[in-house]
């Protein structure tokens, strides 16, 4: 008994934590799409400087890792293929599965690690200065000014970024190709692209908006509601990367899942 | 019959308070606090750490629901209107909070303007105008280029205090404005209030335990404990009341000092069966 009220106590409570970013990504989407036609312009330019920051600083180390990614890839792969021998079959597992699945979950995953944890750090500071109550009696929404560029931000570097991590993962897998499988480069880049259809492509696009915006509410969910003193934001943070990998991977599964019973049906 | 209260109220005072009750979770912080505010005058809000004085400011500008009662401002209980209506007021009043709350990643200037910005449609050169204005009123004129952790603790008040007067408020809030700065900086705080007091007829409601900036600021005051009002008066009448508990709060007597474990026990529970 003692056990089934503490699992249906978690069950609530995980509800209650899915239904407050649900309500966050509401009144961000009100603040995207409805206000701007009511006289509440979009921050473009906290949008830009916020996509600046999550998109274009994330490039070098993003690049490093998809790349390397991609190189273990090819060995894995290779391993396999080896055996059977159909080395030639390289290039289609590593571009496969790096549009499909490992572009836009390691791409979410560098990103929860560079911005989704500064995001909670940046509201939750602003909430224990008590920033965020300033801007509420200034008769500024938090939402409207702090969160909802960071959504708009986000939802728009994410699939960027995973377009990138695409491209590094097959250059990454190319350097195996080229130096243990036979391929020339050219060749190498030619079979990748030839074994990816545009539904491998977009799916993981779709993915990686999902993605974005997750992150997004998660960290600004966890920044809202930090609590008094700064170890409450190292908490937050926290937080906010932990809950941000895991409901990451729900949500790929939940679209990986649909995306495979769409193709059968 | 509301309407006939809001317009006895808008002619006496500009903030009327009746009944407030104010919970965090179920523990009851403010028990059926009521008073009003005058137009023009300036209220100290006095009381010790955990008097509920804060919790009140925090209420006072729509920070805090209250659980039950009425917050009359200028002739609306901002308890019961919606947000829209609630954002109105707020561009009517200014709020300086205890540690400034400068936004870290704005220069002062951009902070002081940020409000004229979001809720005005004047040029930009007007902004710039105004911005040196209300800085110069704060005096912190030239400053509009540093960021707010380059400035000491007095000058980022001071910065806060000139965000809270860029629309031109009615009514201004402090929350603690003299704690954690020195006694002449703290001064210094005053003396701005007393200016502004003086310049604009504001009505001011500052909350503070610092006797010594109350007896100077002040028209009226009120004293709170324990999440009651235990005087309201002018500052004369303060000084002169015999009340108990005013008079050790004014001379500033220690409360005897809980020594054995049993003591603490017992004032723990008397404490939880008062309520």
């Amino acid at each position: 008994m003692e056990l089934l009220s503490q699992v249906g106590g978690s069950v609530i409570n995980g509800l209650a934590y899915v239904g407050s970013l649900v309500s966050l990504g509401g009144r961000a989407a009100y603040y995207t799409f409805v206000a701007p036609f009511q006289g509440k312009p979009i921050r473009f330019q906290r949008a830009v400087s916020q996509a600046l920051d999550v998109g274009v600083r994330a490039l070098p180390i993003l690049s490093l890792i998809t790349f390397f990614i991609g190189l273990i890839l090819a060995l894995q792969a290779a391993y396999e293929l080896r055996r059977f021998g159909a080395m030639s079959y390289v290039a289609t597992a590593v571009a496969v599965s790096m549009s499909r699945e490992l572009g836009p979950l390691i791409t979410a995953i560098v990103v929860i690690g560079r911005s989704g944890s500064a995001f909670a750090a940046e509201i939750g500071t602003m909430k224990v200065t008590e920033e965020i109550d300033a801007l509420e009696t200034m008769a500024i929404s938090p939402v409207h000014f702090l969160v909802t560029p960071k959504f708009i931000a986000m939802a728009a570097m994410l699939p960027c970024l995973t377009i990138w991590a695409n491209a590094m993962g097959i250059l990454g897998g190319s350097l195996f190709g080229v130096a243990k499988a036979d391929f020339t480069f050219i060749r190498y880049i030619w079979a990748s692209l030839d074994s990816l259809f545009l539904r491998d492509i977009v799916t993981g696009l779709i993915k990686s908006v999902m993605f974005g915006i997750t992150i997004t509410a998660v960290g600004c969910l966890e920044g809202l509601s930090t609590g008094a003193g700064a170890e409450q934001v190292g908490r937050s943070t926290t937080r906010a990367v932990v809950m941000s990998i895991f409901l990451v991977i729900v949500v790929d599964l939940v679209f990986t899942a649909l995306f495979f019973f769409m193709s059968q049906g | 019959m509301e309407t006939a209260l809001t317009d006895s109220l808008e002619t006496t005072a500009t903030i009327s308070v009746r009944d407030l009750r104010v919970n965090y979770g179920e523990r009851e912080i403010l028990h059926g606090i009521s008073f009003d505010v005058n137009r023009g005058e300036t209220l100290v809000i006095l009381g010790g750490s955990g008097s509920g004085k804060s919790t009140l400011l925090r209420t006072l500008v729509g920070l805090e629901k209250p659980s039950s009662g009425q917050i009359w401002i200028k002739g609306q209980d901002i308890a019961a209107i919606p947000p829209s209506e609630m954002d109105a007021i707020r561009k009517r009043i200014g709020m300086s909070f205890q540690g400034g709350a400068l936004f870290g990643s704005m220069t002062v200037g951009e902070n002081v303007a940020l409000p004229l910005r979001e809720h005005t449609r004047l040029e930009e050169s007007t902004i710039e105008i105004m911005l040196r204005l209300k800085l110069e009123q704060v005096g912190l004129q030239g400053f509009e280029y540093y960021m707010p952790s380059q400035l000491s603790g007095g000058m980022k008040k001071r910065a806060a205090v000139a965000r809270a007067l860029a629309m031109d408020p009615e009514i201004l809030f402090f929350d603690e404005p003299s704690a954690g700065l020195d006694p002449i900086i703290a001064a210094g705080i005053d003396q701005l209030i007393l200016e502004l007091k003086q310049a604009f007829r504001m009505t001011i409601i500052v909350v503070t335990h610092e006797l010594a900036s109350a007896y100077l600021i002040a028209d009226r005051m009120v004293l709170i404990d324990k999440g009651n009002i235990v005087a309201i008066g002018t500052t004369e009448e303060m000084r002169a009341s015999t009340q108990p508990r005013v008079r050790q709060f004014l001379d500033r007597v220690a409360e005897p000092e809980v020594s054995r474990e049993l003591d603490y026990l017992q004032m723990l529970t008397e404490d939880r069966r008062s309520k």
